[in-house]
């Protein structure tokens, strides 16, 4: 009986490792999809700021057509558009385009812009050197800004695309905590007047 | 020693103790199997129940009876209740009752473990019930819960859905590793792996699974959770997550979840078709390996499920052969049923006419799969109906059949009685028929372009649709004469023998009918 006693323990201690195991494993797919996006240039992540020693190399029998849109998250009242809707670039020209934003409401707001771009297979071959994306923007109230975006297609660009599609989606960034606090401020001072 | 020691166990519990106390402490697999075995009845009852308002409001286009919210309750709530509720407990239970007598053994190798793991169940699924009258209304996302669906947009009793998840989670694993711990510890002497029965192989394996994606369901509702209350942003683009890791993690527990709810399938007909063609089963270790081989391909597939996501080319391609390369086992174990029956000297008792249904339905349902497994294809069938029809066909006439056929298999072991024959085929013939109804216009629906998860349709669905309700409803009323069937069989009826069926094997059948509370107190000779 204890004999059995062991060998039942054995199997349960195994069995519950595999589970802690596998639980962690679920955890893991977070990093690691993350990863294999980047890696891969798949799934429209775009990468951080690029930057490279040695200069790009020009190819201007080729024209890559890159479009912009804009659009808010879900909540998020801003004005937001590209300056132009599309411009025409030969892979490794620096282009500089500008996106608009303006800020209506009452209040001061942070924004966060998430790239995703179209078709997923162009990611790695579109570089970033500066974008408004990198950072957090703040805009007061009824404040508006031109973000300059700064990028490069590279040469190595597979011959089938012909057509990018940069999306960027504005997200309400605002820290509830402090714009409930700028508001109660608000009412103390209204209540000591 | 030990042997002395059962002896006199046996001779203190001649039988179970009295009253209701029985139930809420009792360690006995059979009384356990019991509990599990009628508990998912009555989630079947009541998830059929929900199909039954879905086809009612679809039986013409147009809203009649309930409001779009409630319909995308229904909806989600038939499938949460379906698959947690009644196919998964079922096949728990049929393994708590026929493992230990299948393989020798006097009982579960976990039985306080084994009571736990099933009161866990009625806990779990009353949470997720109550959130039905919840303010919000029940989850509404649909049973794949899908975020920021279900994490952004989701009613306020989400939260309830995933604590309802992770226990019954729980409950899984727990029932999971007791199986590994009978199977591996508790086979009678001379019992070696490959004289088990498939039914045995076949849970066996389906443990493995349960023990290696419950964890990663649990790990993606805790994520759920964190996002919601939290403020973490595992599924949220504006803290940086990505909603499409909602769908890798959950379809790497989804996929083979769905082996999950059909392999114990697989090797309860494996018993039976030999049992009615009195022949042995044909190719038993190319089952077991075919078994084997869809339980590791099921976890390279998932992503099949999101084909139009936008993965690149090359995932495409690879989720889309590995798919396709399933329906090779699949097919080795179609073709040795049909090779089993081949030349036998075949009866049709009612659990023979699940198991032959099963056969031919469930091959249907897999043809069906594998025209969604073309990638190209897949993007005009995704969300449509015709995905319903494919999954209705692999899980209905697949897993519920199988239930069936098991059921009317064993009733005689279980409860000392014959069933009635007559019913019983009355019952067969109007679930073939009614689910046939159902599902099969469901393919015409899909290709010809109805959305699934809808309340309403264009006025070109409405004569498939109406056959289909017509067909449910059959196929939902006819369950109510199983219930009658059995509560008969278990108030009596011709007494069963030993062996009620001629051309059954296996050692379940060297105990008498019903069996008693305590079986193998002494393991059996294996020759």
């Amino acid at each position: 009986m204890t004999e059995q006693r062991r060998s039942n323990a054995r199997v349960v201690g195994w069995c519950l490792a595999s589970v802690v195991g596998m639980f962690a494993f679920g955890f893991a797919l977070v990093p690691l999809y993350d990863v294999f996006c980047e890696a891969l240039g798949i799934n429209g992540k775009t990468q951080g700021r690029y930057e490279s020693t040695t200069v790009l190399e020009r190819d201007d029998n080729r024209t890559i057509t890159v479009q912009f849109v804009a659009q808010n998250g879900p909540e998020m009242p801003w004005e937001f558009r590209p300056v132009v809707t599309s411009v025409k670039v030969h892979p490794g020209e620096p282009t500089t385009v500008n996106f608009f934003a303006r800020n209506p409401t009452g209040l001061a707001m942070t924004a966060q812009a998430v790239p995703s771009l179209s078709p997923s297979e162009g990611t790695l071959y579109f570089h970033k050197t500066e974008c408004f994306c990198f950072n957090q923007q703040k805009l007061e109230a009824g404040e508006s800004v031109n973000m300059p975006l700064v990028f490069i297609v590279d040469a190595a660009i597979p011959a089938e695309i012909h057509k990018l599609t940069l999306s960027y989606t504005l997200y309400d960034q605002s820290d509830p905590a402090a714009v409930s606090a700028a508001e109660q401020t608000q009412i103390t001072t209204n209540d000591n007047g | 020693m030990s042997a002395v020691i059962d002896t006199h166990a046996q001779d203190h519990h001649h039988g179970p103790a009295k009253g209701f106390t029985r139930w809420l402490y009792t360690t006995n697999h059979k009384d356990i199997g019991s509990m599990y075995l009628i508990f998912s009845f009555a989630m079947f009852l009541l998830g059929g129940t929900m199909a039954m308002v879905i086809r009612a409001e679809l039986f013409q286009p147009g809203l009649q009876i309930v409001e779009p919210e409630f319909f995308n309750q229904m909806t989600t709530m038939h499938g949460l209740i379906m698959v947690f509720g009644a196919v998964m407990p079922a096949f728990v239970g049929l393994a708590n009752w026929m493992i230990p007598m299948m393989i020798g053994a006097p009982d579960m190798a976990l039985p306080r473990m084994n009571n736990w793991s099933f009161w866990l169940l009625p806990a779990a699924f009353l949470i997720l019930i109550s959130t039905l009258f919840m303010p919000g209304g029940a989850p509404n996302f649909g049973w794949t819960f899908y975020a920021p669906l279900s994490t952004t947009y989701g009613p306020p009793s989400t939260t309830f859905f995933i604590f309802a998840v992770h226990i019954m989670g729980v409950s899984s694993i727990m029932g999971a590793i007791n199986v590994i711990a009978t199977i591996l510890n508790l086979r009678a002497p001379g019992m070696t792996l490959m004289k088990m029965p498939l039914f045995v192989w076949t849970w066996l394996i389906t443990a493995f699974l349960l023990i290696a994606v419950m964890p990663v369901l649990a790990g993606v509702v805790t994520m759920m959770l964190m996002d919601i209350n939290f403020g973490t942003s595992f599924f949220n683009a504006a803290g940086g997550g990505d909603p499409v890791l909602f769908q890798h993690v959950f379809w790497f527990f989804g996929h083979p979840e769905v082996y999950i709810m059909i392999l114990p399938a697989f090797g309860a007909v494996s018993e039976i078709i030999p049992a009615f063609s009195r022949k042995p089963l044909f190719g038993y270790a190319s089952m077991v390996y075919a078994v084997g081989a869809i339980a590791l391909l099921s976890f390279v597939v998932w992503a099949h499920h999101m084909f139009t996501v936008g993965i690149p080319l090359a995932g495409e391609l690879f989720f889309m052969y590995a798919t396709m390369l399933i329906a090779v086992p699949t097919g080795v174990k179609v073709f040795n049923w049909v090779a089993t029956m081949f030349r036998g000297a075949l009866s049709f008792e009612a659990p023979m006419l699940f198991a032959v249904a099963f056969v031919i339905l469930f091959t249907i349902g897999g043809f069906s799969g594998l025209m969604l497994a073309v990638a190209p294809a897949d993007f005009q069938y995704h969300d449509t109906y015709f995905v319903v029809a494919h999954f209705h066909y692999v899980l209905v006439p697949g897993a519920i059949f199988g239930i069936f056929a098991s059921a009317y298999y064993w009733l005689p072991k279980w409860t000392g009685h014959m069933y009635d024959e007559t019913l019983a085929q009355t019952h067969f013939w109007l679930s073939f028929v009614g689910m046939n109804l159902a599902f099969f216009p469901m393919h015409f629906l899909g290709l010809a372009g109805m959305p699934r998860r809808i309340p309403d349709y264009a006025l070109q669905f409405a004569d498939f649709n109406m056959v289909s309700s017509i067909g449910a409803f059959m196929f939902g009323a006819t369950q109510l004469l199983f219930l009658f069937i059995v509560v008969k069989c278990v108030r009596g009826g011709e007494k069963a023998a030993a062996k009620p069926w001629e051309g059954a094997e296996g050692l379940e059948w060297t105990l008498p009918s019903p069996a008693p509370y305590h079986t193998f107190a002494t393991p059996p000779e294996i020759k």
